[in-house]
């Protein structure tokens, strides 16, 4: 492989995953807010205005890495991938421009307003921006994934010279890769900012005990959690079953599976993958799992990576088709064992909330501190194994990797960016987890500290 | 056919709007530095554009997804021809959001001060690289036959492209000083009328060189003819026009004359385009034009859609956020940044 292709794989892989730590909890974070403030309107009880204030700077800062990482973001594919925005710059900028116009437009603007707005406003106004800045964010991850669901499932095009043009809109729309990626990546966002909420409402109730704002807060988060996070599970089922059909080489991949497994396949928790002897060792496995997690029955085989290869041979001419194994097996095992985690502890924080004894189990409590990072775990792992499993195409079926990076950038430059993007990544995210930490252990009187002070 | 009109027309308007806008965006950051003479103050030129700065921001991200979306073959070659001035370009961005953004969260006069220099330039930045790439254009680059730049970091460079960074960067930095004479309280209102007092015959001095090196130095302006027809013409008029408004303090006058020098300058330059969007210097048959780069019918189609039914919407619901916060900021307001 030139080095062009795997400096600019490295850096969209740094890039997006470094946008995608930020891109969730954006998410999750401005429906929980528009939530809360919800409350605040709803029974004007003030405690869920400063809740939702305590909250706003958390977001805020958060918010603040998110666009500025976007914006690299769209810009890389024609920088790093220029023969890749020729191919499918018919479809692709399509939702890129829908998600600027309709999306970024509407958070940005209403989050200066609602941003500016608390003194200002009159209150159902104010809760408009937020629930508009909600809107905006969820619906930006939507276009997004449009433009992404057609990289692993390409529809509504034709090859015409050479290029991808699209034919149908609404085939593009109604993707079915889009409307299982869509909501399993939305409600992981919205897991994400609960699992935020829950831990660091954990911790104050741990330092002060009952503070209403965080008792309120973690409540509401608990209640999210326990929804998007068993909900996330449930779609990512669908997901799964999905790549039977759409992209068997990548299911294959992530259960290490070389040659196709009898009618009884067993799915394997944990095992040491070695792609040199195609086995794997040390497999706790449990029988006829993973006949059930790809058809929803006991029996049925699932094609091995082998016999895939052969027929992608035959259909698209010789060359490799299996993406690394490894990464796409083991990244798949952490997104499970995370989500796992996140639904159980979720809903027996649920529990206690309804027998009324949350705050007794200061065990829990600590454990949900630490949680807020499983969540992160799952959101990386997952997508590592979306897009490191549809190697080697760029576009599945339609354009390899190698083929879609820009012919005149060099390797000294994509080193040059890459590196200069990388520093200043580190010095910002050092820089964003000092103010978190600083506004989270502020607390509630936060607002006495900076910026909303009134300095007469 | 008409739609890839339509469609060169609506990245001209978003690029012009984006030129207006975040124009005097980079002004305020340009001047933070210098204008504001201790923290408070600075402070107050940041809440000026704080409500509004970054969906001003949002005109360049769209200008890009609908270049991409109706002209990807110039989306590619633009964005890949300019690599290392478009890695500036973000860097500078990057550090601009978060500056305004985490300044003031912290008490520490250097982390403040670190922030603001990271403002000014991720601010000074994009205010010059946009004069420089705009003339790029129009003068043309070493683009070959596969629609490839073929050139340098350093072709990007010329005598008449670095002229027309300064044109960009002294136009936005007026534009800056006039919004905060208008958004200010006193002192700063005062202080920034006279900075922009100063900053007008020098954008005027400029603009004249670079109207001059664009008659003699680059043979596409000869398309314009010894009558370069009304809209160039009163680009230079509504700039000499700002400057004596300067003069005579009146900076709501002031700041609509440079911002229609600002739009009716964008316009010429991509009138000069027209129907090319990236010139070739190697060959005129090598550049790309507004059909040759663009989409499919059909995409064009499905996106004129999507913009004439959402551009209107988003005009309106930017307008009523200047429309609420367009009070003076003051020194003993409440201030977020």
């Amino acid at each position: 492989m030139m080095p062009q292709v795997i400096l600019a794989r490295w850096q969209f892989g740094i890039t997006t995953v470094y946008h995608f730590l930020f891109v969730p909890l954006t998410i999750g974070l401005a429906f929980l807010l528009a939530v809360i403030e919800s409350y605040y309107v709803a029974t004007g009880n003030e405690e869920y205005r400063r809740a939702a204030q305590f909250w706003g700077r958390l977001f805020l800062i958060n918010f603040a890495l998110g666009v500025v990482t976007g914006i690299l973001q769209e810009f890389q594919f024609g920088m790093n991938w220029a023969s890749y925005s020729r191919f499918v710059g018919d479809i692709f900028g399509a939702p890129l421009a829908i998600e600027g116009l309709l999306s970024f437009f509407l958070e940005s603007t209403f989050l200066g307003i609602w941003m500016f707005g608390w003194d200002r406003l009159p209150r159902g106004l104010h809760l408009f921006a937020i629930w508009m800045v909600a809107v905006g964010t969820t619906t930006s991850a939507l276009w997004i994934l449009t433009a992404n669901s057609f990289m692993q499932e390409p529809v509504g095009f034709k090859l015409v010279h050479g290029r991808a043009e699209m034919n149908n809109f609404w085939a593009l729309l109604g993707n079915p890769q889009l409307w299982v990626e869509f909501p399993h990546t939305v409600l992981g966002a919205f897991s994400t900012g609960a699992f935020f909420m829950i831990g660091v409402s954990a911790w104050w109730l741990l330092r002060r005990g009952r503070q209403p704002e965080f008792l309120h807060s973690i409540r509401i988060g608990l209640t999210v959690a326990a929804l998007a996070s068993i909900l996330t599970v449930v779609v990512g089922h669908d997901q799964a079953q999905h790549l039977v059909t759409a992209q068997p080489m990548k299911l294959a991949a992530a259960e290490a599976l070389w040659d196709s497994s009898p009618q009884h396949a067993p799915w394997a928790v944990v095992g040491w993958v070695t792609p040199a002897t195609h086995t794997t060792e040390f497999a706790l496995r449990i029988p006829d799992l993973l006949t059930i997690l790809a058809y929803n029955r006991l029996s049925g085989s699932v094609t091995g990576m082998n016999v895939i290869q052969a027929r992608y041979v035959h259909r698209y001419g010789p060359g490799n088709y299996m993406p690394p194994v490894r990464p796409v097996f083991y990244s798949f095992r952490v997104m499970i064992l995370a989500g796992t985690l996140m639904v159980l502890l979720s809903w027996l924080g649920v529990y206690w909330v309804i027998k009324n004894r949350l705050l007794l189990h200061r065990r829990y409590l600590k454990v949900m501190v630490w949680a807020i990072g499983l969540p992160y775990l799952a959101n990386i792992a997952g997508w590592l194994m979306t897009e490191i499993g549809r190697q080697p195409w760029i576009v599945f079926g339609l354009l390899l990797t190698d083929k879609g990076v820009s012919p005149t950038v060099g390797a000294g430059e994509i080193w040059t960016t890459l590196v200069g993007f990388t520093a200043v990544y580190a010095i910002l995210a050092a820089a964003d987890v000092y103010l978190l930490v600083k506004f989270i252990k502020a607390g509630l009187a936060s607002e006495q500290l900076t910026g909303e002070a009134r300095t007469a | 056919m008409a739609l890839n009109v339509v469609w060169f027309v609506l990245i001209a308007v978003l690029f012009t709007g984006y030129f207006f806008l975040e124009g005097f965006d980079y002004g305020v950051g340009i001047l933070l530095p210098f204008l504001g003479r201790n923290d408070q103050e600075r402070r107050v030129m940041a809440n000026a554009i704080g409500p509004v700065w970054d969906a001003n921001e949002v005109w360049l991200i769209v200008a890009g997804g609908a270049m991409f979306a109706a002209f990807p073959q110039w989306y590619a070659t633009l964005f890949s021809g300019f690599y290392l001035a478009l890695f500036l370009l973000l860097v500078a961005l990057i550090v601009r959001g978060v500056g305004i953004e985490f300044r003031s969260r912290d008490e520490r006069p250097g982390w403040r001060q670190t922030w603001d220099w990271l403002f000014f330039f991720g601010s000074l930045v994009p205010a010059v690289v946009w004069g420089v790439a705009m003339t790029d254009l129009v003068q043309g680059l070493p683009i070959d036959g596969h629609m490839n730049y073929v050139g340098t970091f350093l072709d990007l460079f010329t005598p008449f492209s670095l002229v027309g960074g300064a044109v960009s960067g002294l136009l936005f930095t007026l534009h800056g000083a006039l919004f905060l004479a208008l958004k200010t309280g006193e002192p700063l209102a005062a202080r920034a009328m006279g900075t922009a007092r100063r900053l007008a015959p020098l954008a005027v001095l400029a603009v004249a060189v670079y109207i001059l090196m664009g008659y003699m130095v680059v043979p596409v302006l000869h398309r314009l003819g010894p009558d370069p027809g009304s809209i160039p013409v009163l680009a230079a008029l509504s700039l000499v026009a700002a400057w004596a408004l300067t003069v005579q303090e009146r900076p709501g006058w002031a700041f609509a004359a440079n911002g229609v020098t600002i739009v009716l300058t964008t316009i010429t330059l991509f009138l000069l385009l027209y129907p090319r969007v990236m010139v070739s210097s190697l060959n005129p048959a090598w550049s790309l034009t507004i059909y040759n780069a663009a989409s499919n019918p059909y995409s064009l189609k499905v996106m004129s859609i999507v913009a004439i039914t959402l551009v209107p919407v988003v005009l309106a619901y930017q307008a009523w956020t200047y429309w609420m916060f367009r009070k003076r900021v003051r020194l003993h307001d409440e201030l977020h940044y």
